[in-house]
């Protein structure tokens, strides 16, 4: 069985985001990125299954810039078997990346294909339910506990009673939360080894896929500072106060 | 400071990994090792500071991390297959920047103790050593200075007489790192003449009879168990001698520019972590309706501490590179460790005054590298031996 796991380049969990002079979007330049927290535990759990027998190969598909080859090595060095960037200097919404990663499915053609819930950047949280669609195959979103046997997948979800248990069948997309592993430590040989694994990188152009420019970024600004507290007299004064901040009807 | 600052100051103080030495083996080193450390590390740095040792279990973390077989034979557990002097660097950097010489000290005393076995040691003596030092089931140090003789190696008094298939040893070490608790001691001893063509170095194995350890309680790197040695009449096997008879002065020799390299680049990534400090600090902090980070003179201690560092920290990559590249570098090392000790007194200075009183009260990361400054500052040839070191090598 393949697995195809996607890794996202995104701006580093420790980086203090600032907005740029334009207020268009965020500073990239020059700040450190790194492989999007949750595809890390989507890889880590790819790795898993293959190392209990369950899979044979895993590979990472990045989709970006020429620099994510960065982030694919990250992966190659944690143990994924080979990897393929999709290189494109443009920004992607999760309609164009599943669509891509769909053209991919179609050269690769995985058993399963395990995403982050989320990437930390623009937290969308659809990619991988739109893959599933386009696919035509079942989804197992926000999955904490993965099992597969006998082409079905058996998928513990987070959701907002609790956690819910189901199986899908095989292709399927899993898209992981945060309890699901916790990633391994890259070691130094298999770093070094990673420079040796298969890294492709294939124009976006090469695809033939459809870019719905479907939304587009108006101003980006910090959030107001907050100002500072007040303090009331009475009882009353509280009470009008929270009815003119309109927290009280 | 503005809002849409140009370089946020994270990023400075960061001083990411960018330039044409490094590769990306170097990042994701830098990356995985930093959360290696924070993770199976930092969350005990104070315990261990004050329990004065850490547990063999961080060791054995540390070796199923690769970290401890940084750099050694893949045939003894450890990895060297790509690993240059930029990587070790990384990692001296990356333990200075926890902010707990001690337990870096403690975890790393296979660094001085380990190479000359490697370099001087029979392939018997190697193939039963390494191994378990890499996989941190032993621990191994370096013993050279004596309560006579310090930075002048050639000066060691410590006996070891020729008697049938050893060496019998008598004198003292002291100040030596991990020596309460290591397993192996690649010992300095003098057995010819007087001066450095009369010292040899021998492997003892700390468990023999007529050995005594006394640890010695220090004013910083509590966790690195520190000790004087007595050797009265310990067996040491002639196999256990590494490199020839009357031979060891170039060994340790060798030992000492790696050893200072270290030293200076876990000393930039301390003073690195007293800038950390102090900015996120001075950034929530207020005094007179203000940000510290908004008084001038609080501006003025950031910008010194960070300019010093990055000029500190772009020589230590130039002599890494030049290490790499095999040109001569021993004077550099020197001058860099004196150079790296200074702007960590500096800066751990510099960040107590923006911290006040948080920065006196034990356990803060800048009041342990308060007490790490003189450690520093002396271990490994002290300023003013290095200097005259410098001074000779480059023919003043």
């Amino acid at each position: 069985m393949k697995i195809l796991v996607g890794v996202k380049r995104v701006i580093d969990y420790n980086v203090r985001v600032q907005i740029n002079r334009e207020g268009t979007g965020v500073v990239k330049e020059g700040v450190k990125m790194s492989v999007n927290p949750f595809d890390e535990i989507a890889i880590e759990e790819a790795l898993r299954i293959r190392e209990r027998g369950d899979a044979s190969e895993v590979v990472a598909v990045g989709i970006g810039p020429s620099a994510a080859q960065q982030q694919l090595r990250t992966a190659l060095a944690m143990g994924a078997d080979r990897a393929l960037l999709v290189e494109t200097e443009d920004e992607l919404q999760p309609l164009a990346a599943a669509r891509i990663l769909q053209k991919i499915i179609e050269r690769e053609l995985p058993e399963l294909v395990i995403l982050g819930k989320q990437a930390i950047d623009d937290d969308c949280n659809q990619t991988g339910q739109m893959l599933a669609a386009l696919w035509g195959r079942p989804q197992a979103t926000f999955a904490s506990d993965l099992k597969i046997a006998d082409g079905v997948a058996t998928v513990t979800r987070e959701v907002d009673s609790g956690l819910e248990t189901i199986e899908v069948d095989l292709p399927a997309v899993v898209t992981a939360d945060l309890r699901l592993n916790e990633p391994r430590f890259v070691k130094m040989p298999d770093i070094m080894k990673a420079k040796r694994k298969p890294l492709d990188t294939l124009p976006l152009t090469e695809l033939g896929v459809e870019m719905p420019a479907a939304l587009e970024a108006g101003v980006c600004e910090p959030p107001p500072k907050r100002a500072g507290g007040v303090k009331v007299e009475s009882v009353e004064a509280l009470i009008a106060a929270l009815k003119e901040k309109g927290v009280l009807a | 400071m503005s809002e849409r600052a140009a370089l946020p100051l994270d990023d400075a103080v960061e001083l990411r990994l960018d330039p044409p030495l490094y590769d990306d083996s170097h990042r994701s080193w830098q990356e995985s090792l930093r959360r290696f450390l924070e993770a199976e590390i930092a969350p005990h740095v104070g315990a261990w500071d004050e329990a004065g040792e850490v547990p063999v279990e961080a060791h054995r973390a540390c070796a199923a991390f690769g970290l401890t077989g940084l750099g050694y034979p893949e045939a003894y557990g450890g990895c060297s297959e790509g690993v240059d002097a930029l990587h070790h660097v990384i990692t001296s950097l990356e333990w200075g920047l926890l902010g707990a010489g001690g337990v870096a000290t403690a975890l790393s005393t296979h660094a001085i103790g380990l190479p000359p076995v490697l370099a001087g040691g029979s392939e018997d003596l190697k193939a039963r050593v390494a191994p378990r030092v890499i996989s941190g089931d032993a621990i191994i140090g370096l013993a050279v200075t004596e309560p006579g003789a310090g930075s002048d190696v050639a000066g060691l008094a410590t006996r070891a007489e020729a008697d049938g298939d050893g060496f019998v040893l008598r004198g003292e070490k002291t100040y030596i790192s991990g020596g309460m608790r290591a397993d192996y001691l690649a010992v300095a001893v003098r057995t010819g003449d007087s001066g450095a063509g009369g010292v040899s170095l021998l492997l003892v194995d700390m468990d023999s009879p007529g050995i005594t350890r006394s640890p010695l309680p220090k004013q910083g790197w509590w966790a690195s168990d520190t000790a004087s040695i007595h050797f009265d009449g310990a067996r040491v096997p002639t196999a256990n001698l590494l490199g020839p008879l009357h031979g060891g002065f170039p060994l340790i020799m060798r030992n000492f520019n790696t050893e200072r390299l270290a030293m200076a680049a876990t000393a930039i990534g301390s003073s690195r972590r007293c800038l950390a400090d102090a900015v996120a600090w001075a950034r929530e902090r207020r005094t007179f309706g203000r940000r510290l980070a908004d008084h001038q003179v609080i501006r003025h201690k950031l910008m010194d501490m960070y300019r010093q560092i990055a000029a500190a920290q772009a020589w230590l990559e130039q002599v890494a590179g030049r290490l790499r590249a095999g040109l001569p570098v021993a004077a550099d090392i020197a001058l860099l460790k004196v150079q790296a000790s200074l702007l960590m007194e500096f800066c751990a200075r510099e960040a107590s005054q923006i911290l006040g009183g948080a920065s006196y009260i034990r356990g803060t990361a800048i009041e342990r590298i308060y007490r790490e400054v003189r450690v520093v500052a002396i271990g490994g040839g002290s300023e003013e031996i290095l200097k005259d070191l410098a001074a000779r090598q480059t023919g003043v």
